[in-house]
């Protein structure tokens, strides 16, 4: 992974400086609370309905064994001992003191580690592919462009008050499993016919109020323009986007408003007198940010006899082999899996972690998966590169600590917001949906029998649980100051993503779990066989899952 | 004399802003330095020529420049007006002024800003601030610092950190 040098290190030193200094003046009255405030939003810092929160950035979703100890310790000295996995593949402490966040960014410091601009209206976390490095179908590693635009984007002194935050995702493979066309920037790694590689360019997806997927504007971009173009980009919607009403600040209001061709050309002419500039990328940055992103040690191993090995074992052993299934995944580099730690279980809110199960995630990450590990945007736990005769062995250890409930890409692996549990912004709490929903659908062999299932939930239209895209979406929603939710089916995160339709009238939370059962129903009866929810849906239509919903009760 | 940041110092600030008004009516002009809206410095040089101490003039952050460049570089000073200091149009502007149109002169940030954005308005090119607000600013100028080094290409460092290190 990266790891940073004196530059690096000062300039989030010197940040911690800067923040520190910013916090004694707030609290000594000579900054106002309204000119705080982008302050500490770039830093990560909300004001939450019970306590501030505190977002710290992970870039990418990489993390080492050193930053989840560190985690650890600070959830057990700043917090209440957990902390919480966003879908921003970020981590969250939802119970720090404001006196004491700049305690607590120096000691992420000490572990190269930060939390800005994790908020407020500028440059967010560029995130990407959990599998990457290691996916079978990947078809460049994204993560050095990653960290390029990481390292851009840090304190960029052009685009720290922008109209409204920006958030940039890069997929390097196949298939996409970082959502990148529902970012305000999605970027493809793509070859072109020379064999050259590049980008093609996206601009203004979003999920949030106005859900849109996002729009190409420029099908191939040579290597070394990546940040001219970006600056072009961003400048552009610097300049011009909305800034009176915050509900269409994002760029997708502009690119809409524009046409996506007016809008390309607008960032096209930017760019021309950009392009070849000094900021162009040169062949030896781009070699250095890969040589940190190496294969580990991989051992020679006799793929097929691990293999034969591994599916005795499971033979034996029912709760492995259910494990195996849902919760590893092969890589390209035979005999060798991923591993995916559930952050679900029933009964926890989706994501939330303690001191001690990060404790264990470390000592798993250093035994299993040469001390690194990565955080999903499902808000769960990966573990790449762990050899097959090993899996049972880190099986055991992770379900002693409660981290091996086989249940990733199931129904029960949702996403989910805090909600109105911690959110000052929700309208509705999203936690006991999660869990009520987790409680019913409890029989394994069910659960398994309905498949890949997406099932998002958020407290509010912002969005944060991306219950657009879900396959099945739970929206909270406001009606005379009760809690009521809008369900949504349809949607995907996938290359062929797509928005979920509202089924009809929103619901009690009492109705929620027993419309899911009906939904399930509908697809049980109509699926063909080894057809998905998604793939029933997008058959059928929306009308038979309709009527069941709302048939009036005998 | 009121006061402003301007390279680093604290220095009297004999400039006084001409609010908008397309129209420039010598008689109406004060005596001395002034900074006069954009549509009187391009409608009025032959007035502004005439007048007795020195002209510069001051933008919002949504102009468009391009059309105008031309016409406002050989300017001593251009202010660039904050409305709010979370409107970070002015940041864009003054790139463009200075990497893109040369501009050699006082750049100078007005209206809205805050002390936390100097390090920031100084990279995009700005050597004058002037506050609308009542600041200490021999303490604010101490943010002119607050970072040693940074990743970026801006007005103040040509070339960028991945080709220093």
């Amino acid at each position: 992974m990266y790891r940073y040098d004196q530059y690096d290190q000062t300039i989030v030193d010197e940040r911690v400086a800067q923040y520190r200094d910013q916090t004694q003046r707030y609290l000594a009255g000579t900054i106002s609370e309204e000119e705080f405030l982008p302050l500490r939003l770039q830093n990560g810092l909300y004001v939450q309905r019970l306590a501030p929160m505190l977002r710290i950035a992970v870039p990418y979703g990489l993390l080492s064994s050193q930053q989840i100890r560190k985690l650890a310790h600070i959830s057990r000295k700043y917090d209440k001992g957990y902390v919480h996995f966003t879908t921003r593949q970020n981590i969250q402490l939802n119970w720090p003191q404001l006196e004491e966040v700049p305690d607590i960014l120096a000691e992420l410091a000490s572990v190269e580690m930060h939390a800005i601009q994790t908020s407020g209206n500028c440059i967010r976390n560029t995130t990407t592919d959990q599998y990457a490095g290691v996916a079978a179908d990947e078809i460049e590693d994204p993560r050095p462009w990653c960290e390029i635009i990481r390292q851009w984007s840090t304190l960029h002194p052009e685009f720290a008050f922008l109209p409204r935050k920006f958030k940039i995702a890069v997929c390097g493979s196949e298939e996409d499993r970082a959502a990148f066309l529902l970012h305000d920037i999605g970027i493809q790694l793509v070859t072109n016919d020379q064999g050259e590689s590049g980008f093609h360019i996206f601009v203004g997806g979003g999920l949030g109020r106005t859900p849109v997927i996002a729009s190409s504007i420029r099908e191939f971009l040579p290597r070394e323009h990546l940040l001219t173009y970006l600056d072009a980009i961003l400048r552009v919607y610097n300049r011009y986007g909305n800034r009176d009403n915050k509900y269409k600040a994002r760029i997708k209001i502009l690119v809409r408003a524009w046409t996506v061709e007016v809008f390309a050309e607008r960032v096209e002419s930017e760019w021309a007198h950009l392009k070849d500039g000094p900021a162009t990328l040169t062949g030896d940055e781009i070699e250095r940010m890969k040589s940190f992103f190496t294969m580990p040690d991989y051992k020679t191993v006799d793929a097929q006899a691990l293999d034969s090995e591994l599916q005795q074992t499971a033979g034996q052993n029912k709760a492995f082999a259910r494990w195996l299934e849902r919760n590893t995944r092969t890589q390209k580099q035979a005999g060798y899996r991923s591993v995916s730690l559930s952050l679900k279980p029933a009964g926890v809110a989706p994501g939330d972690v303690t001191d001690q199960q990060l404790e264990t995630i470390a000592d798993l990450a250093d035994r299993f998966s040469f001390g690194e590990l990565r955080s999903t945007h499902n808000q769960n736990i990966v573990l790449t590169d762990v050899l097959v005769c090993e899996l049972f062995e880190l099986w055991e250890l992770a379900r002693a600590a409660g981290l091996a409930t086989p249940n990733i890409g199931t129904i029960n692996d949702m996403i989910c917001c805090p909600g109105g549990d911690y959110c000052s912004l929700a309208n509705a709490k999203s936690i006991p949906v999660a869990e009520a929903i987790q409680r019913k659908f409890d029989d394994l062999d069910y659960v398994y029998d309905l498949g890949d299932l997406e099932l998002n939930i958020s407290g509010c239209m912002n969005a944060c649980g991306h219950h657009h895209i879900g396959h099945i979406g739970i929206l909270g929603v406001d009606k005379k100051g009760e809690e009521w939710y809008q369900i949504q089916i349809g949607g995907s995160a996938s290359k062929d993503a797509a928005l979920a339709k509202v089924l009809g009238p929103s619901l009690s939370r009492e109705a929620v779990t027993d419309s899911i059962e009906k939904l399930l129903d509908v697809y049980v009866e109509n699926r063909l066989e080894g057809e998905t929810f998604l793939a029933a849906y997008k058959r059928i239509g929306i009308d038979k899952f309709k009527e069941r919903v709302y048939a009036p009760t005998a | 004399m009121p006061q402003l940041l301007k390279d680093g110092q604290v220095i009297d600030n004999p400039w006084q802003i001409i609010e908008a008004n397309d129209e420039a009516d010598q008689e109406a002009l004060p005596s001395g330095d002034i900074l006069v809206p954009l549509s009187m410095w391009l409608n009025n040089q032959s007035v502004l020529e005439n007048h007795s101490g020195a002209v510069g003039l001051w933008i919002n952050g949504d102009e468009e420049i391009e059309g105008i460049a031309q016409s406002i570089v050989t300017a001593p000073v251009i202010a660039i007006n904050f409305p709010k200091f979370v409107d970070g149009r002015g940041f864009s502007v003054a790139r463009l002024l200075r990497d893109r149109y040369g501009f050699k002169g006082e750049l100078r940030a007005v209206g809205q800003i805050i002390r936390d954005q100097l390090f920031f308005l100084k990279r995009c090119g700005f050597n004058a601030f002037e506050f609308d607000s009542e600041i200490d600013l021999d303490e604010g100028a101490q943010s002119l610092a607050d970072f040693s080094d940074a990743y970026q290409v801006a007005a103040d460092q040509p070339e960028p950190l991945f080709k220093r290190r």
